[in-house]
């Protein structure tokens, strides 16, 4: 069965078992490989990507669910050079062995389009869902209130 | 190939972006011949320089997270005195060139990749310069003295003329390897001991940066493997009908470590690896369980073990001691639980063959891939890729996940990538083992030590019986590391081991021994010090009095942390000191305890290394440790039923999250001493950190790993 799939503003049928996991499907069959598999069962974030831009975990996704809706992932983001999200984790120096951080910035990105301006505790209820085991959370939690500040235009 | 050349990316002009970052491209035909001769110049393993003036510096180190890719180049860079905003840095392939000090392998672990590094860098990079240096004196006809290098350019201050490495590289060829080139004093030091950002950050925030996972390759197959659910099992027989007929598999085939199914995508292969009915010989331990093993360990604990070290008479001097703190320390098996979960891509070609994975252990895995071929290990070419975490697990002794995805592809003639699942990853075993200690601390009557007497029991890890290829007896090193060489003055030290057979395998895991002993010592001096009713911060620093360097961490963390301030109800501050790696860390913990929650609010870091060659670096590596020693502290066990690993996912492994995770202040002390570790020697302290903070603000001393009150 072919499922015609919206992924970075690109059309791409693909031909899989409707109960695949989003997150397969942009691996193993479109090639896009910067979603990351960590737990496979919603527990890790590692396989964040947008839908209609809010931030899911595409290992949880029936590919069949997902119809008419935009994906956005990490390579569609930074299509056109580093966002805001990206330099300020550049500038914060976030990164470590770097396998969950397509899903930090997927996450991080999503919650700044919908909280412009988030505070401590929104960043916990925001990015809890993604796990770091580098543990640089506390470089990501400044890196998203830099974002917000060079957003606004504050820096 | 499909992996190659579009790993480059040209990031932006900020920070870490003005570097081009190449990744995999094959150096083994020049890696190790000075001189290679045309126009290219290669004076060594891990500098290339082309016409073009481009700089490459070849990294032997797998990049884990600890920041190899940057810090390694950087100290090439200064002694070359390249141009460190050009630099191109590349992963080296396997060559005898780039052995650890240690083993005759390749080897990132044991926090050794910069210090076991350092000299020889240096020295690459110096000897690399005055080679550059002999070129231009040559063609300018100038003597060599004169002349002066910055940036990847060749001046000579008296005509002014200049020439930039590139246009040297083909002369720079033909000149003598000189013996010795001097180093550089610290003093002109421009790169190395200041901060310097991480060079893979723009691959990685973008999702270009590609690990053992992303591995595409024309014609790839994937393939899961079902594993022996109880430790120790066997396969009896299996029938593959369903899984055959599912979509997409193409393949179903017995392994030594069970049976793999191989399929045209991880999801499919997955599924019928699900769907096949196998029948496993538990063997002899399908009733084996941790709470059983426990009791176990706590009776050979009271037991005399392997006398390793006896210094002093303890029976004499705890019999004439005001007290004997007797107590024991506990401690669960842990899974490494790295990020990425582990896999390994293999072609065989049919008289050679290509790996690519992420690893820790280049040599061993390419020569157990070889010998499973039927190859020469020359014919193996191994590419390493980014690791999505290491923490130990990837230095597989064994080379486990080599050595089955070698097994799958064996035959098959198309690459085939072997890729576990979460829970396959956190159930295969390889886990720091569970230990008991039972320690007696003599105090005299002002509530100093007097004697120490300590008993382990755990099992061997597979990693020292590999490596060093004998046959552990008695005890295990890594029972016992931190402990032999401790700094607390006592009158006697006795330390006894006892070695558990399990079929549960163990490997090191970030820090290794130090994960169990530091918290044992640290809890138990700071037991002391309260039964001598005197602040264990002020304890600490009268007993070390003739340690400078623990001294002044220690002073160091008392002023960060504020110690002895008022603290609100509930809250208490922690601290403890270790050594390990050739390192020492101080932290100090401010812990919250509401009920049953405990919160870890603020940590305070103070780390001696000797020199920081990246103090940035450090400090991250700093922050890392503690935040995965913490998931440890508060949440991490496996535990064993019915000889199966019950945990095998985040939700019920779970980790430090954001909500939870504290704010760490690092400082750093160059105290110019011999240069140690970065990577592991940060989490030992936070174990005994934070439960010296419980204490202190519950009363409750916990002596049993996870947390829990
Ligand atoms: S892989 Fe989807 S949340 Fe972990
Ligand atoms: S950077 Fe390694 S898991 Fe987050």
């Amino acid at each position: 069965m072919s499922i015609l799939l919206s992924v970075n503003g690109t059309k791409y049928p693909v031909d899989v078992e409707p109960d695949t996991p989003l997150l397969w499907v942009l691996r193993d069959t479109l090639g896009l490989t910067g979603t990351k598999y960590g737990c496979g069962v919603s527990l890790c974030g590692a396989c964040t990507v947008h839908i209609d831009g809010k931030a899911v975990r595409s290992c949880s996704v029936k590919v069949s669910s997902v119809g008419e809706q935009e994906i956005t992932t990490i390579e569609g983001v930074s299509a056109n050079g580093l966002t805001i999200v990206q330099q300020a984790w550049i500038e914060e120096d976030v990164v470590q062995c770097g396998f969950c951080q397509s899903g930090q910035v997927m996450a991080a990105t999503a919650l700044l389009a919908a909280n412009p301006k988030p505070s401590d505790t929104d960043i916990d209820d925001a990015m809890k869902r993604n796990i770091c085991r580098c543990g640089v959370y506390q470089r990501i939690r400044k890196a998203i209130h830099r974002a917000a500040e060079l957003n606004s235009g504050e820096v | 190939m499909a992996i190659k050349r579009r790993e480059f990316l040209k990031g932006s002009a900020l920070a870490a972006g003005a570097f081009t970052l190449g990744f995999m491209i094959p150096i083994k035909t020049r890696a190790g011949q000075a001189g290679a001769g045309g126009d290219t110049f290669v004076p060594n393993a891990f500098i290339r320089i082309t016409p073009d003036n481009s700089v490459t510096i070849i990294v032997a180190k797998s990049e884990m997270g600890q920041n190899v890719f940057t810090v390694l180049p950087l100290i090439v860079a200064e002694e070359l005195d390249a141009d460190w905003e050009s630099v191109h840095v590349e992963q080296s392939g396997v060559n005898a060139a780039y052995n650890s000090p240690w083993f005759p392998m390749m080897l990132t672990g044991g926090s050794s990749s910069v210090y076991t590094s350092w000299e020889t860098l240096r020295k690459a990079g110096a000897t690399a310069r005055a080679m550059l240096l002999g070129a231009a004196a040559q063609s300018w006809n100038v003597p060599v003295e004169r002349l002066a290098t910055r940036n990847s350019v060749v001046t000579d201050p008296e005509t002014g003329q200049s020439a930039t490495y590139g246009e040297l590289a083909a002369l720079a060829s033909t000149q003598p390897v000189p013996e010795d080139s001097p180093l550089k004093p610290e003093s002109e030091f421009r790169l190395v001991g200041k901060d310097q950002m991480r060079l893979d950050s723009g691959i990685k925030v973008t999702g270009k940066a590609r690990f053992g996972l992303d591995v595409a390759v024309p014609g790839m197959r994937y393939a899961a493997v079902a594993r022996p659910p109880v430790f120790g099992a066997t396969l009896k027989s299996f029938n593959a009908t369903a899984a055959t007929a599912m979509p997409g598999v193409i393949k179903v085939k017995e392994v030594p470590s069970g049976v793999a199914v191989i399929a045209d995508s991880t999801w499919r292969a997955i599924k019928a690896r699900d769907a096949l009915e196998v029948d496993w010989d538990e063997g002899a331990h399908g009733s084996r369980n941790t709470t059983s093993m426990l009791e176990e360990y706590r009776a050979l604990a009271d037991t005399t073990g392997f006398v390793i070290m006896q210094e002093g008479d303890f029976g004499a001097l705890a019999a004439a001691a005001e007290q004997v703190i007797d107590v024991r320390y506990e401690f669960p098996f842990l899974a490494h639980a790295c990020m990425e979960p582990l896999n390994c891509t293999v072609h065989d070609q049919g008289g050679s063959a290509e790996v690519w994975t992420g690893t820790q252990t280049q040599t061993a895995d390419r020569s157990k891939a070889a010998a499973i071929l039927g190859y020469e290990p020359e014919a193996v070419q191994l590419h390493t890729m980014f690791l999505g975490g290491g923490f130990g697990r990837r230095a597989a002794a064994y080379s486990d996940f080599v050595v089955e995805a070698t097994h799958v592809a064996k035959g098959e003639g198309v690459p085939v990538k072997t890729t576990w699942t979460r829970e396959d990853d956190m159930r295969g075993g390889q886990y720091r083992p569970m230990t008991v200690h039972h320690s007696k601390l003599a105090l005299d009557k002002k509530g100093n030590p007097l004697a120490w007497h300590n008993c382990v029991v755990s099992q061997v890890l597979d990693g020292f019986e590999e490596l060093t290829g004998t046959k552990i007896e008695n005890f295990d090193s890594s029972q016992v590391e931190g402990l032999k060489e401790q700094a607390y003055p006592v009158q006697s030290l006795t330390l006894e081991a006892h070695l558990v057979e399990s079929p549960i395998t163990c490997l090191w895991w970030r820090s290794v021994g130090h994960t169990h002993t530091a918290f044992l010592k640290e809890t138990l001096f700071d037991e002391a010090a309260h039964a001598a009713g005197i602040d264990p911060m002020a304890y600490r620093l009268n007993l070390l009095a003739q340690h400078p360097r623990f001294i002044a961490l220690l002073e160091k963390v008392k002023v960060m942390s504020g110690w002895g301030r008022e603290l609100p109800e509930g809250t208490g501050l922690g601290v403890a000191i270790e050594e390990s790696f050739g390192s020492i860390v101080a932290e100090v913990a401010q812990v919250k305890v509401e009920g049953k929650k405990i919160r870890v609010e603020k940590v305070w870091c103070a780390v001696d290394c000797g020199f920081a060659v990246n103090p940035l670096g450090v400090r991250e590596q700093m922050e890392s440790a503690i935040i995965y020693g913490l998931s440890a502290a508060l949440h991490g066990q496996i535990t064993i039923k019915d000889g199966k690993a019950v945990q095998g996912n985040f939700n019920n492994y779970p980790v430090v999250r954001m909500d939870a995770a504290p704010e760490i202040e690092v400082e750093i002390i160059n105290s110019g001493a011999k240069m140690g570790g970065i990577g592991e020697p940060g989490t030992p302290p936070i174990f005994p950190a934070v439960g010296n903070a419980i204490f202190a603000a519950s009363g409750k001393r916990l002596r049993s790993l996870p947390f829990g009150i």
